[in-house]
């Protein structure tokens, strides 16, 4: 079964303002998170000015051995990536997905503060909750 | 909610008629708004209590406007002046204007002659926010609390309203309770009218 290994997202400054990791593959602690996300950040800002490209926006996937990077960036600039088990599809969809939540249960609520570490309840709820139904139709597949 | 009728634009305000049918706004839009004015009141307060009380004031002053209105849309220019009838009006004609449903319930107060309840499983103006563990048991309900106060002492119902979560058994989410607690005189009234 595919898999999931960790979701972040970080601010426009570089900063980690969540993280979650499914399943024991790829788990780090608190501050290796926050270290390998400004890394992202850094890594991601370069690639833009190193890219052949006109008007690059960045790695959109990193593909290694032993884990997939797909990542998307919104208009703002906040940057949503998860850590998948190579080969995984569709996490395009499932970014977009993520992006809608945090457009909804997190821009939306009056106690959020920008920039700041997300720490809504209904945004933990409806995102454990697309992530099962991800599993569900990986399974089905 | 999504989803905006496309309103003929009038030049005068007082030529528009009054009775134009439901129509909806943006729920995105609104949440954003509510959100700030939310926000707002927080910068204004230094206390829980204060910006629920805030709130409810705001929303007071919506209830009285929609009482206004809407006695002259749906009810020809009448408004009720029974207990049940302007319980009932809140619950369906109120809460049908305003959030495009009526309200999962109302019931009687168990334990008090004179409380009465509005229960929504997921009130409108809930549908985005988390309410921080350290905000204790703050809803912003109070918003709608302070709607039904407004309606209900505009029509001659004093009565003092808050909005409270309560727990549903094998459910995550809290439900909002809207609870009204009338003034003794309204009660007289209603046992004088039989």
């Amino acid at each position: 079964m595919a898999a999931i290994y960790s979701l972040f997202i970080i601010n426009k400054s570089g900063g980690l303002i969540f993280y979650k990791d499914y399943g024991s593959a790829g788990r780090m602690d608190t501050n290796d998170s926050l270290r390998l996300a400004s890394l992202w950040h850094s890594m991601h800002a370069i690639s833009q000015q190193l890219s052949p490209i006109v008007g690059c926006t960045g790695i959109e996937l990193l593909q290694a051995d032993t884990f997939d990077l797909h990542c998307f960036q919104s208009l703002t600039g906040t940057k949503f990536f998860v850590v998948c088990e190579p080969g995984t599809q569709h996490m395009e969809v499932l970014l977009k997905v993520i992006y809608e939540l945090y457009t909804d249960y997190v821009l939306k609520n009056p106690f959020y503060e920008m920039e700041m570490p997300i720490r809504c309840e209904l945004f933990d709820l409806n995102l454990s909750q697309a992530i099962q139904k991800d599993r569900v139709s990986l399974l089905g597949r | 909610m999504i989803g905006v009728g496309k309103a003929k634009q009038y030049a005068n305000v007082l030529d528009k008629p009054l009775s134009r049918g439901r129509q909806e706004v943006s729920l995105s839009a609104f949440a954003f708004l509510f959100s700030e004015l939310v926000q707002y009141n927080q910068t204004q307060v230094d206390n829980i209590a204060e910006l629920e009380r805030r709130l409810e004031d705001a929303g007071y002053a919506v209830g009285a406007r929609v009482l206004e209105l809407l006695c002259h849309r749906e009810k020809g220019n009448r408004r009720e002046t029974r207990l049940l009838g302007i319980l009932s009006f809140i619950h369906s004609t109120v809460w049908k204007v305003l959030f495009g449903k009526v309200a999962d319930s109302l019931e009687k107060g168990t334990e008090h002659e004179d409380e009465y309840m509005i229960s929504e499983k997921e009130l409108l103006v809930n549908r985005f926010i988390s309410v921080p563990k350290d905000m204790g048991a703050f809803n912003c309900g109070a918003f709608v609390a302070g709607i039904v106060r407004g309606v209900l002492d505009s029509a001659g119902f004093p009565a003092v309203v808050t909005a409270h979560f309560v727990p549903i058994e094998g459910q995550q989410r809290p439900r909002t309770t809207i609870l009204i607690k009338f003034a003794e005189e309204v009660l007289r009234r209603e046992a004088r009218l039989g």
